[in-house]
């Protein structure tokens, strides 16, 4: 039953549209929006709230329309942003591997081409990604970093507002067809 | 079949990276070739916006000018703005060749092996306080080099790479380093917070620090040679097992653009005295009070009177002068009070040597060469 009633989903041309992006962009705009997190706050420490990374994660994932999908285009980057932080490799990549799955997941039931849905959905994600690093950082790495909730709420809106015309210029990248 | 296929291609990446985290945190070991060819793609484009971003401040100022100059009546506003800019940018400019001057005579001044290296990014980690370097191991950049700036120690290098560097900042929760301070000679420990300020540890609660000493690198740690400032105290307090000692770590107090890492270290002497980046010290006047006691103690010392050298001996001896001229003798039961408050300076000295001072003994007879003591006044 499950798998009718998602063909049915996908069925629907609206819902069911895969996007599809050439590779020099899949490579390109992660390390790209990663570069930009950490040249960026050097100048204009105010931009430090931006979760450029996940929101690309966010994205990639939504339009991938595939959850094995989305688990590896978040595992990549992550384990890239990973790279550049002082902390072991893989606390980031199984975050942002848990957002590429459920965005993706997410995007096979709603309209993700809808700018509010993807305003929401960004939210949403920043406060999870968040949270859950808070977690993995206390648990498996024992660290005792603070977890401010009306701060990350905060950063949570601020993201979702710079999702709205990232999203829309990533659209502009998509293979027409 | 097509969602157990995804759940199971989920749950084997996160065990995967589990299992990563775990090798890493267990064995303390880094997997250095993700981290290296991760940098190694990151910093052209780091370096590329770096150069955007210059690029961008000429294109808007060129941009803001073509579009004011059709307009006549503002041609002079557009021309003073434009001169505001500029003078704003050589100003940028000045301040950051000042620094560059710096750095370089600091580095000629210094007999330790510097190589100067520009910051190009910041650490990504939750809590960390790090930056890359555009230094790597090439220019013979190692792990665990020291990094400073002439205002102090900075950081120490935990990762190098081809082209760049991870320095970790003295701000870093997971930094620490041998300190000394400069006064008392307190060894401590110089431990990151996470924010700006740094803490000393490990110093008892009995040491005496002050605020506004300064400390300094001890070498003990073998990453920062001696002598090199590490901050100055802000706040100290008594803690449960140690002193509180917050500092400001002044090699991050003017911003940080370019820095040098210590190549070869060379331990130096700690300075004595006021630390680096104070001035002469200008003293004022003691009170007319203070300094009227002392002519007095000044002359008593010189006619041979013992000198009154502390509050208490000049209370003691208007008592004694009190007593002397109201006519009682302290310590017989039953004697009157004197009057306490009058003022034992408005009266005539009596000059007949009451109790002024003591009399010598009587030389033995038998001792015919004693010298005699001094005059009774």
């Amino acid at each position: 039953m499950p798998d009718i009633s998602d063909q049915r989903l996908i069925d629907n041309p609206r819902r069911g549209k895969i996007s599809k992006f050439r590779v020099v962009w899949l490579i390109f705009i992660p390390l790209a929006s990663i570069a930009f997190q950490v040249n960026i706050p050097l100048f204009f420490k105010h931009l430090g709230y931006l979760e450029l990374p996940l929101l690309v994660t966010v994205y990639f994932s939504l339009m991938q329309r595939n959850p094995m999908g989305g688990t590896l285009i978040g595992a990549v980057i992550g384990l890239l942003q990973d790279a550049l932080a002082n902390q072991p490799l893989g606390i980031f990549g199984m975050v942002k591997t848990l957002v590429g799955y459920f965005a993706a997941s997410i995007s096979i039931k709603i309209d993700v081409d809808n700018t509010t849905i993807r305003a929401g959905l960004s939210f949403f994600f920043f406060f999870f990604h968040q949270f859950f690093t808070w977690i993995l950082v206390r648990a498996l790495l024992g660290q005792a970093i603070d977890f401010d909730i009306t701060q990350t709420l905060l950063f949570g809106l601020l993201n979702a507002l710079v999702a709205v015309p990232l999203f829309l210029i990533l659209d502009k990248l998509r293979e027409r067809g | 079949m097509s969602r157990y296929r995804n759940l199971a291609v989920l749950v084997i990446v996160i065990a995967a990276q589990l299992v990563l985290v775990a090798y890493q945190v267990r064995t303390k070991e880094d997997v250095s070739l993700l981290r290296s060819v991760t940098v190694t793609a990151v910093s052209p484009l780091a370096k590329a916006l770096d150069n955007a971003r210059g690029s961008s401040m000429g294109f808007l100022d060129r941009y803001i000018l073509l579009v004011r100059v059709e307009q006549e009546n503002e041609r002079l506003k557009t021309e003073l703005d434009k001169m505001k800019l500029e003078n704003q940018f050589l100003r940028t400019e000045l301040t950051t060749a000042d620094r560059v001057r710096a750095l370089a005579m600091f580095q000629q001044q210094t007999r330790a092996k510097t190589v100067a290296a520009r910051i190009i990014g910041t650490g990504t980690g939750a809590n960390s306080k790090a930056v890359f370097v555009d230094r790597g191991g090439k220019d013979g950049v190692q792990r665990g080099m020291a990094v400073i700036t002439p205002d102090g120690i900075v950081g120490k290098v935990t990762f190098v790479y081809p082209s760049a560097s991870q320095v970790l900042l003295i701000t870093d929760p997971f930094f620490a380093a041998g300190v000394i301070s400069q006064k008392t000679r307190v060894p401590g420990t110089l431990k990151g917070l996470g924010r700006s300020q740094v803490l000393v540890d490990h110093v008892q609660n009995e040491i005496k620090v002050e605020e506004g000493e300064w400390f300094f690198t001890s070498g003990d740690d073998r990453v920062f040679a001696k002598g090199l400032p590490a901050g100055q105290v802000r706040t100290v307090r008594q803690g449960k097992e140690f002193k509180e000692i917050f500092l400001d770590p002044t090699g991050l107090q003017r911003g940080l653009e370019e820095v040098l890492i210590v190549l070869e270290g060379i331990h130096q002497m700690i300075p004595e005295g006021i630390g680096p980046a104070i001035g002469p010290v200008t003293m004022v006047e003691p009170p007319a009070e203070l300094a009227e006691a002392r002519t007095a103690d000044q002359k008593a010392l010189e006619s041979g009177i013992p000198a009154l050298s502390t509050d208490a001996d000049r209370l003691r001896e208007k008592i004694k002068r009190i007593g002397e001229i109201q006519g009682v003798r302290f310590g017989n039961a039953g004697a009157r009070l004197p009057n306490f408050n009058m003022d034992p300076n408005q009266v005539t000295r009596p000059q007949a040597p009451v109790l002024a001072a003591p009399k010598p003994a009587a030389p033995p007879p038998a001792v015919e060469t004693a010298k005699p003591g001094p005059p009774a006044n």
